[in-house]
C-alpha cells in the first residue's frame, strides 16, 4: 500500500500550477492545450502536472474524440475540501468564542512595564 | 483569465494548512487583543473552559496547570458520552509560546505534539499559529476527518481558503 489517498490529494495540490488548474477545472472541463495556455510552460509540463492530478484521482480524461477534455472529479475534491473545511470551521467557532472571552477580559496594565509590585517587598 | 485569488480570505478568519511533507495541521488566526491577553485565555482554566470545549457547558476541567512541566486533563460530554483528554505542558513561555502534548484517552497510544505561537502584531493585535503534529498521515487525516458535526456547505466558494496553503 502506498500513501493514503487523502495525502496524495494534498500533495497533488501542493503545487501552485496544479492548484490553479483545479480551480479552472472547477468552472468547466478543458483540453490540455486550453489548460496550458495561460502558463509559461510547455504542454508537456502541463501533461505531467495532469498526470499527478490524475493519479490522485482528482481529474479524469474522457475518451471523447481527439479533444479528450480534462474533467474535475468533484467527489474526490469535495471529500477533501469537506474534511478540511469542517476542521477549519470548528477551529473558527472555537476562536469566535475566544474572541468573546478576550472582549470580556479587563485590560491589563502594560505587561512590559515594570509591574507595580502592589506590596513593597 | 484569472481564476485564483479572486476573493482573498480575510486574515481574521481562521486559516488552515494541511502540510504535505509532514503529518501536521496548522491553524492561523488573528485576534483583536494583545499577546498577553490571548496567552492568559490559554492558561487560566476558568477562561479556557469558556472557549476550548465544543460548547461552554459541556467542558469540565479536571486540572489545568499551564506551566513548563505541568499537565492538564479535561472532559467533553456530548449526548451522555464522555470524552477525556489529557496532555503535558512541555514548554510554556509567557505571551510567546506553549508546547504541549494532546491525547484522546479513547486512543491512549496516540499523541499529538502541539505548538502555539503568540505573535505580537502591534496595535493590540495577536497572530496565533497553532500546529498539531502526529506520527502518521493516516492519523493526521483521521484527526481532520473526525468528530465534527455541523452542516457543511457544498460550495467551491471556499476554494481560495483551502488552497491558500
Amino acid at each position: 500500500m502506498a500513501i493514503d489517498p487523502l495525502s496524495r490529494v494534498f500533495s497533488a495540490l501542493a503545487d501552485p500550477i496544479r492548484r490553479d488548474m483545479v480551480a479552472r477545472l472547477a468552472v468547466a472541463d478543458a483540453t490540455v492545450n486550453e489548460l496550458a495556455e495561460p502558463y509559461d510552460v510547455t504542454v508537456q509540463a502541463v501533461s505531467k502536472h495532469l498526470k499527478v492530478l490524475q493519479d490522485a484521482g482528482l481529474v479524469s480524461r474522457s475518451r471523447e474524440a481527439q479533444r479528450r477534455p480534462v474533467h474535475l472529479e468533484a467527489e474526490v475534491f469535495d471529500l477533501m475540501t469537506k474534511w478540511l473545511e469542517r476542521y477549519r470551521r470548528q477551529a473558527e467557532d472555537r476562536y469566535r468564542r475566544l474572541d468573546d472571552v478576550l472582549r470580556s477580559m479587563p485590560d491589563d496594565a502594560e505587561p512590559t512595564s515594570p509591574s507595580q509590585t502592589g506590596e513593597s517587598s | 483569465m484569472n481564476t485564483t485569488g479572486t476573493h482573498r480570505t480575510d486574515t481574521r478568519e481562521t486559516q488552515i494548512v494541511a502540510d504535505t511533507e509532514v503529518p501536521l495541521v496548522r491553524i492561523i488566526r488573528e485576534f483583536d487583543a494583545p499577546p498577553e491577553k490571548v496567552f492568559r485565555a490559554h492558561t487560566d482554566p476558568a477562561l479556557v473552559a469558556r472557549w476550548l470545549g465544543p460548547r461552554r457547558h459541556e467542558m469540565r476541567i479536571e486540572h489545568y496547570d499551564c506551566r513548563t512541566g505541568g499537565s492538564y486533563r479535561y472532559l467533553h460530554t456530548s449526548d451522555g458520552n464522555e470524552f477525556w483528554f489529557h496532555g503535558s505542558f512541555h514548554e510554556v513561555r509567557p505571551s510567546e509560546l506553549i508546547v504541549q502534548t494532546f491525547t484522546y484517552e479513547g486512543m491512549p497510544d496516540g499523541v499529538a505534539l502541539e505548538k502555539m505561537i503568540f505573535e505580537d502584531l502591534g496595535d493590540g493585535r495577536t497572530r496565533l499559529t497553532a500546529t498539531s503534529l502526529v506520527d502518521s498521515f493516516a492519523d493526521r487525516d483521521a484527526f481532520i476527518a473526525s468528530g465534527m458535526e455541523a452542516g457543511v456547505r457544498e460550495s467551491y466558494e471556499r476554494l481560495d481558503g483551502l488552497l491558500a496553503g
